[in-house]
């Protein structure tokens, strides 16, 4: 078996008294979808935070492609391919939607004078490029209507939208989404579903995804996850997980229907 | 059957240059739960903020009651009996879950506010097992439990929610779910915007489908869950037994502009 692009090994993060991550140990596979579930205060997005590096950990490490991340800032982990949207999305209301994605975009070749003097062509090649990509996302999640308007006038899911597509944005190759779903109609939340199992299979790119909606976990991923009390209590496919009594006691309440 | 205790008529409402709301109606009885669905930024949360006097309309009315209080200020509607779950922002992060409670009914005398807080903590058991907790340690769900609890604390006729399962485990869902019907079944009126659109409107007297600014169906919950162009436009398929291979999301959908 190939080195996991992700390895979480006993990773303990406290605030106060409360040990909100309390020895998580897990693996994400190259190229998978992984789906982290679990009960309202699990641990869950604490994990996130601590594997993208907005929280640091207290103890254990986390590597990303055989490196360690653990140490690093947020910013280095993205530039490395590790991206994350969040749970209540972060939109710089007083820019344009078009803005808000195309910041997203690294490595322009105009950011350097240099670049920008005596490479004009290339970086306006790239200004191109990264804009037709901005275009095509907006479309993706709908919001192509709106590249002209600012960010704040966007409803609630719509810049949950706007946070999926400034994270595709970064070409990344391991993708961490909380709740991708919340607050996202169902009719365009199974279009962007189709969208990642389109972009897993074409690009390779890897998801690990925490979400509530059971369904499209059961649908959408290879292996689940089941974190409560800051613990990994449970892993396999969703069919070996909906069956686990341990999985059915701390989070489902009942078996879901097959 | 009485007349409506709320009834919202042909608001027309947006931000700046923005209109979103295009003559949008709505009514809720006493102990009717209404739901109300539709694509992301279809208006839902803005016609909440209208109706709770966050967002003054350009157009239209609402009426609560028998009287005119279109534009009335939230806090005057709070103490005539509305209350408001918003989306996000809905605890105070750096107040204790107690404090949080006790806030949420500062219009009431201190004995009343006390007997209500005490409801809160029988009807929510996790939040008493909580109270000395900060809110802004709380887990996305619990916060959210504590949001509505906050909202209930001032005895409302009324009760608003924006996407109340958001963000919740199913077996969270299940809980504000079930709370929101008993709160319905004495007698209080619900009105929520939900994501979650088949199990919000199997829960729903009535349900609402927004698109554009405008009513484009109104019904039965269960009639609209049962209506084949609502599930096609608004519902998605039913996810129980699909596979991912499939690309059935609906094709023939266009977003009317």
């Amino acid at each position: 078996m190939s080195t996991p692009i992700l390895a979480v090994r006993e990773v303990v993060r406290t605030f106060g008294g409360l040990r909100a991550v309390d020895g998580a140990s897990f693996d994400v596979e190259q190229g998978s979808i992984t789906a982290l579930i679990g009960p309202n205060g699990a641990g869950k997005s604490t994990l996130f935070n601590v594997v993208s590096g907005f929280l640091s950990a207290e103890g254990g490490s986390v590597q990303f492609e055989g490196r360690r991340i653990d140490r690093a800032p947020s910013h280095r982990i993205a530039r490395r391919g590790l991206v994350r949207t969040f749970q209540v999305p972060r939109t710089l209301t007083r820019l344009s939607v078009l803005d808000n994605v195309l910041l997203a975009a690294s490595g322009h070749p105009g950011e350097r004078l240099s670049g920008l003097l005596l490479r004009p062509a290339r970086a306006r090649a790239y200004e191109r490029k990264t804009r037709h990509r901005a275009h095509e996302l907006l479309e993706l999640v709908r919001l192509d209507k709106h590249a002209q308007d600012y960010a704040g006038v966007l409803s609630g899911g719509q810049r949950k939208l706007l946070d999926f597509a400034r994270v595709l944005m970064t070409e990344p190759r391991l993708v961490l989404l909380d709740e991708p779903m919340a607050g996202v109609n169902p009719v365009l939340g199974r279009q962007l579903l189709e969208h990642v199992l389109q972009l897993r299979a074409e690009g390779g790119m890897t998801f690990l995804f925490v979400e509530h909606d059971l369904a499209v976990v059961m649908e959408a991923s290879d292996r689940v996850i089941v974190m409560n009390e800051g613990r990994v209590i449970a892993s396999g496919t969703p069919t070996d997980v909906r069956s686990d009594e341990r999985v059915v006691d701390a989070y489902l309440g009942v078996v879901p229907p097959t | 059957m009485s007349a409506p205790l709320l009834e919202v008529a042909d608001i027309e409402a947006g931000y700046g240059e923005a209109l979103v709301l295009r003559g949008v109606s709505l009514a809720a009885s006493a102990g009717e739960l209404v739901t109300i669905i539709g694509p992301n930024g279809a208006g839902k949360s803005t016609l909440l903020r209208v109706v709770y006097g966050l967002l003054r309309p350009e157009a239209g009315s609402v009426r609560y009651a028998g009287e005119d209080v279109t534009g009335v200020r939230p806090e005057q509607l709070t103490r005539r009996g509305l209350n408001y779950v918003p989306q996000l922002a809905n605890v105070f992060p750096t107040l204790s879950v107690a404090e949080n409670l006790q806030v949420g009914g500062v219009s009431l005398p201190r004995a009343e506010r006390r007997q209500a807080v005490a409801d809160m903590y029988e009807q929510f058991p996790l939040l008493a097992e909580r109270r000395r907790q900060r809110a802004g340690t709380l887990s996305g769900g619990q916060r959210k439990l504590l949001a509505i609890a906050r909202a209930l604390v001032t005895r409302p006729k009324v009760l608003f929610l924006d996407e109340p399962s958001a963000g919740l485990s199913p077996q969270a869902v299940e809980l504000v779910f079930d709370q929101l019907a008993a709160v319905k079944r004495r007698g209080i009126a619900v009105v929520m915007v939900e994501q979650n659109a088949r199990r919000a409107l199997a829960l729903a007297d009535t349900g609402y489908v927004l698109d554009m600014g405008r009513n484009a169906y109104v019904g039965p919950g269960r009639t609209l869950l049962r209506d084949p162009k609502v599930a096609e436009l608004y519902l998605g398929r039913s996810t129980a037994a699909s596979s991912s291979t499939s690309t059935s999301a609906p094709s023939g959908m266009s977003e009317p502009t």
